[in-house]
């Protein structure tokens, strides 16, 4: 099909979404909501997108699932150990400075970050004065994130990844194997807030002392992740710390200078003072 | 035949490969000159922990400079970029690189087919898309995908190839331009120049 044609209906698709049901993705990463999009129009037996707006527009159950589609879900427990030792390292005395920590995990999806940073927090002594505020988009994801139950089947490599980053007990203190899930210790989530929360149009709601936004800005285009670094330079407070997944950064955004890279690989940084 | 290629026909080079990639990679990226005037982008599978270490014996080896993709970063010339472990790697029209960590393709992350589609998507007919050895049939699509927009397609020769299911699933999938053993794949581009 013809290239052009293809992303005017890519446009109106999107403007479609928006429109009838509130949900902005205009300003995604367009390379990937287009192959979302393609993909979804492949399962979907429909001839072209044009089509499914119409269904779109009609059919909220079929929105539901695009949504669910559109939004990457993809996470786990203690991705990219060496940020968690670094975190432990160096993040931890920052924060211990502080009698009462708010951090604040947008994009948490189904919250093993989530779990991972309390689990941290919990050895360290920190987190019986950490109040973590965990939002996301997508509502579903939320709900398993509520629940903290998840399958067996990736504990093994969660294990690994807890004690590559530094972990020292046994993971299995954790979780309590039931049929064939793990289900988080509620300890865990004493200190949790879940909530729905929307990047690209909601506010700031309290300040932060330290906020982490991993692996979701990659599927922001540029004038989004700038709105969004906005946001998170408003919520902190003065030398609050930004975390964001291994391979982003605050470079190539109208930010770059209103943060200090704290540890440079590992994408941690520190709000300027003035 | 076709159309016989000169420099400016292209703006850049992508290169898949898997098991057996590391030394097929030093032989090609060592042959090309520091004033190498495109982008190459290449997706080798590795391990999940294998983070950064490829990139800096490829810089090793080397005249252009190697480096892991970035997110949003944009793409320059006489630069060789690597996907990193555990994300794909895809391109925006505007010529940024864009990463995602969805679910994965042919049982990987990074995959050869997610990069090969972007970049013809971007590219069209301005694009060199080569396969080189492996173990899996990634990468088919993502040729297949380069040569019907016009693109320059090649594979390593099956038979020169450490792993040759990776060129030979390619080879039965795309109807390529040219098979040619490493040597050749150095001289073809290093004949851009
Ligand atoms: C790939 S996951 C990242 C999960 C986790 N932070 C990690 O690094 O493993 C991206 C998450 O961002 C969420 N997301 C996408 N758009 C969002 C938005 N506009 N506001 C809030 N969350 C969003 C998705 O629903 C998804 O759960």
């Amino acid at each position: 099909m013809n290239e052009q044609t293809q992303d005017i209906e890519i446009d109106l698709l999107l403007e479609a979404m928006f429109r009838k049901y509130g949900y902005d993705f205009r300003n995604y990463a367009r390379a990937s909501i287009e192959r979302r999009i393609l993909h979804q129009l492949s399962k979907s037996g429909l001839s072209n997108i044009s089509e499914m707006q119409g269904r779109l527009l009609a059919d909220k159950e079929f929105f539901k699932r695009m949504l669910l589609d559109l939004s990457i879900n993809v996470t786990e427990m203690f991705r990219d150990a060496s940020f968690y030792v670094a975190f432990r390292e160096k993040v931890v005395p920052y924060l211990r400075a502080h009698p009462f920590i708010r951090i604040w995990i947008a994009g948490c999806a189904t919250g093993e970050e989530v779990y991972s940073m309390a689990i941290v927090l919990q050895e360290e002594g920190l987190f019986d004065q950490t109040r973590i505020y965990a939002t996301d988009i997508n509502e579903e994801v939320l709900q398993i994130a509520k629940e903290g139950v998840y399958s067996l089947e990736n504990i093994q490599e969660y294990t690994l990844n807890y004690q590559k980053a530094g972990g020292q007990k046994a993971f299995s203190d954790y979780y309590t194997a039931h049929q064939d899930t793990a289900v988080i210790t509620p300890s865990l989530k004493t200190h949790v807030v879940f909530a729905s929360h929307n990047l690209v149009h909601d506010a700031k709601f309290n300040e932060m002392h330290l906020i982490s936004c991993r692996n979701v800005m990659i599927y922001f285009n540029q004038t989004l992740k700038d709105r969004v670094l906005k946001l998170f330079h408003e919520s902190l407070c003065p030398l609050g710390l930004l975390c964001l997944g291994s391979k982003e950064s605050v470079q190539f955004s109208a930010y770059e200078n209103q943060f200090d890279p704290l540890i440079k690989d590992e994408k941690i940084y520190k709000k300027k003072g003035f | 035949m076709k159309k016989f290629t000169r420099k400016k026909d292209f703006d850049a080079i992508v290169i898949g490969c898997s098991a057996g990639g590391m030394d097929a990679l030093k032989h090609i990226l060592s042959s090309l000159p520091i004033n190498f005037p495109f982008p190459v982008i290449i997706v080798q599978h590795r391990h999940v922990d294998s983070d950064g270490y490829l990139a800096v014996i490829l810089n090793d080896t080397c005249s252009i400079p190697v480096k892991e993709v970035e997110d949003k970063e944009p793409l320059r010339t006489g630069i060789v970029y690597l996907a990193p472990s555990n994300y794909h790697v895809l391109l925006e029209k505007n010529r940024h690189f864009a990463l995602s960590i969805d679910e994965k393709v042919n049982y990987t992350r990074p995959s050869i087919d997610i990069l090969f589609e972007s970049a013809a998507n971007v590219f069209q007919e301005r694009l060199v898309g080569i396969i080189l050895t492996g173990a899996n049939h990634d990468g088919s699509q993502g040729l297949k995908r380069i040569q019907e927009q016009g693109g320059e397609t090649i594979v390593q020769d099956p038979d020169t190839a450490e792993y040759n299911t990776m060129p030979l699933a390619a080879l039965k999938t795309a109807n390529v331009d040219h098979i040619l053993g490493l040597q050749k794949i150095s001289n073809f581009l290093n004949d851009l120049v």
